[in-house]
């Protein structure tokens, strides 16, 4: 599979090098190559991971408690930075960028949901999605119209005014990803969207992210539960740092693990 | 999903103002307790500096205020002491006339010193003098006084020459006599009173006289002519030149032998003294800020410690440190802020409520609200500084953490 090479853009585009790519091409949104984290202490939360995910993708990165997959979030949400190996985000090289720059990629490539939904208490669910726009540089108005469209999109057009107590756990988790999806990321990263909810609403929720998917977005689900992530239709299973199956990949990915990184 | 392809290049959005103040008060919104208790030691502090440099300003705009009436354009000339007897050396007799033709001078009044002693009756013994003074005064002695009759009338060139006296405030309080019409009796002679004169402040020997005309005195009274004091009024902008003429003009030969004051001196050292702040009060209210200060300070840290994950979900959304720098500090600016105005209301109101009980006027200087208003802002920054730099250096990855 090409989107495992490290130049896929490149190898995509033909003889024509340095060339832009064509419109068309399912361009990788991620791509990781080597990318190990150690923490102060020695110890190895990624230990060589290759990953890239291209536009339009849904993927589940499932693994159990310890298994690293946080720490692989954190990475390619760029909230975080590698001890080792190359991070590229939407064409970005995150190595060479400064915070700052981090940030505005933040803001303009990426949306997060958390399992806590980090809504803010006390403004109405309208004013939370439009957070999620502040640091985009669209004026007020624009924001708040871009968010009521967001809301509708999650299917919560009449709850604009509500305030977070108001809401049921799912419908909170709802517009939080409303807020994650307003500014239109290349990639949005769920983590465990359901971790929080019961049954009924976490099958809505997980209906959402693949209404989402199918209207073209670009999806990661970080879990922990396997059932979740049978329904997505790919995974990429991490234990112990590394990551041990990606159906994408098939079989190839432990002998090519065994052979970049010796 | 395809705009990463055209590569735009990374550049942080600047937040408008209305978007810093928006989430700089965010936190406040949610508080509001803690802010009114955090605002508290900063408004006390300003408040209380606020209401020591009002009711100072306050009592020094009402000695200027009296000032203002009374002027501070009169002289007094008296004569001065012979260097070899010690004596009082006479002014010449036609010294009002000299010092009148000094260019500038408006009015001129003069007394002159009678050795009696005025009482109700013949009954009462004459060492009885009760501090009064019984002087001869020129008719343009009232105006250069700029004094007003509490009842009755004033000296003219009639009633100058027969024996009626104009007594000052404190003297007719002594003497007993409240109305025109009454008499009392100087040397031998019952004298009419005329009228009463009214508070003086400029010249409290002149209060504690009773007047009588230049004439009658002359007639009467064994007065020789010479003035004892002569009072001098110029307009403002003449009053050094003239303060530096009348010496050489009343005795041309010895000008060193008469003395000119300016009566208004010690009012405006009074003025000057009202003025000056109780320093022990000032400083108090400085230590009241610094602990209100201190007080934001730490509200700013516990703020942030609570709010970590709101820190960590902005950095997740795009915001840069600069940014999570800039909502904190706005946020102590605001806590500081608004205690600062608080404080000055409340020190406003407080000078405003000492004045109108002591009966002063209601000053607030502009520069001290100014300044106490500055004075909160800088505490902000500094205190609301190392907080806010403390929230950007978190990492974003704390908003990931399930709360």
């Amino acid at each position: 599979m090409s989107g495992a090479s490290p130049h896929p853009r490149v190898a995509d585009s033909g003889p024509v090098a340095p060339a832009p790519v064509p419109d068309r091409a399912p361009a990788p949104v991620v791509e990781l190559a080597g990318v190990t984290k150690e923490y102060p202490g020695g110890v190895a939360a990624l230990r060589g991971v290759d990953l890239t995910i291209k536009a339009g993708e849904l993927l589940a990165i499932v693994g159990p408690s310890g298994s690293g997959k946080s720490t692989l979030l954190h990475i390619v949400g760029t909230l975080d930075r590698p001890t080792a190996g190359s991070v590229a985000i939407a064409g970005h090289d995150v190595g060479r960028l400064s915070d700052r720059k981090l940030s505005a990629l933040r803001a303009q490539h990426i949306g997060f949901v958390f399992q806590a939904f980090h809504l803010v208490p006390g403004i109405s669910a309208r004013d939370n999605v439009a957070e999620g726009l502040l640091y985009s540089g669209l004026s007020r108005a624009e924001r708040h119209r871009r968010a009521a469209r967001a809301l509708e999109r999650v299917g919560l057009g009449d709850r604009l005014k509500h305030r977070p107590h108001e809401l049921s756990g799912g419908q909170k988790q709802r517009v939080a990803i409303a807020r994650a999806v307003v500014g239109e990321p290349d990639l949005l990263l769920a983590d465990e969207p359901t971790g929080a909810l019961d049954t009924s609403s976490g099958k809505a929720v997980m209906q959402l992210i693949h209404d989402l998917n199918q209207e073209g977005a670009t999806i990661a689900v970080i879990t922990h539960d396997t059932e979740i992530a049978k329904m997505l239709p790919r995974q990429v299973r991490i234990r112990d740092g590394q990551v041990v199956q990606d159906s994408a990949a098939q079989g190839h990915v432990r002998t090519r693990i065994r052979g970049d990184a010796p | 999903m395809t705009a990463h392809r055209q590569r735009p290049t990374l550049k942080a959005a600047r937040l408008t103002p209305r978007d810093i103040l928006h989430t700089g008060s965010a936190g406040m919104r949610s508080r509001p307790l803690r802010v009114v208790l955090s605002a508290l030691g900063i408004a006390i502090g300003i408040a209380t500096m606020i209401s020591v440099v009002g009711i100072s300003a306050s009592s020094k705009e009402k000695v200027l205020q009296e000032l203002d009436k009374l002027g501070t354009n009169m002289l007094k000339i008296t004569p001065g002491d012979d260097l070899l007897t010690g004596k009082k050396i006479p002014m010449a007799e036609d010294a009002v006339g000299r010092v009148a033709r000094i260019d500038g001078v408006e009015h001129v009044g003069g007394t002159g010193l009678l050795e009696h002693s005025v009482r109700r009756s013949e009954k009462i013994s004459e060492d009885i003098t009760g501090g009064i003074t019984v002087q001869a005064a020129t008719e343009g002695l009232l105006t250069t006084l700029r004094g007003q009759l509490r009842t009755g009338t004033w000296l003219n060139k009639a009633t100058g020459t027969y024996p009626a006296v104009v007594l000052g405030d404190v003297a007719a309080d002594r003497l007993g006599i409240s109305r025109p019409g009454q008499r009392v009796y100087i040397d031998g002679q019952y004298f009419t009173v005329l009228g009463i004169l009214d508070d003086l402040p400029l010249s409290p020997e002149i209060a504690r006289s009773a007047l009588v005309g230049w004439g009658i005195g002359k007639s009467m009274l064994g007065f020789d002519g010479h003035p004892t004091t002569l009072y001098e009024r110029s307009a403002d902008a003449e009053v050094g030149k003239v303060h530096s003429l009348v010496a050489r003009t009343v005795d041309p030969q010895t000008p060193r032998n008469v003395n000119v004051t300016d009566p208004s001196a010690g009012l405006q050292a009074k003025a000057a003294t009202e003025g000056a702040f109780s320093n022990l009060l000032l400083g108090l209210g400085g230590v009241a800020l610094l602990v209100g200060g201190v007080g934001v300070a730490n509200t700013m840290i516990i703020s942030v410690l609570e709010r970590r994950y709101e820190i960590g979900l902005r950095r997740s959304i795009g915001a840069t440190r600069g940014q999570i720098r800039g909502q904190f500090v706005t946020e102590s600016l605001l806590l500081s802020g608004l205690g600062g105005v608080a404080g000055i209301v409340l020190g406003a109101a407080a000078t405003g409520v000492y004045a109108t009980s002591s009966g002063l006027p209601w000053v607030v200087p502009l520069w001290a609200v100014g300044g106490g208003f500055g004075a909160t802002l800088v505490i902000g920054t500094v205190a609301g500084l190392y907080p806010a730099v403390r929230a950007s250096r978190l990492s974003p990855t704390l908003a990931l953490h399930a709360a």
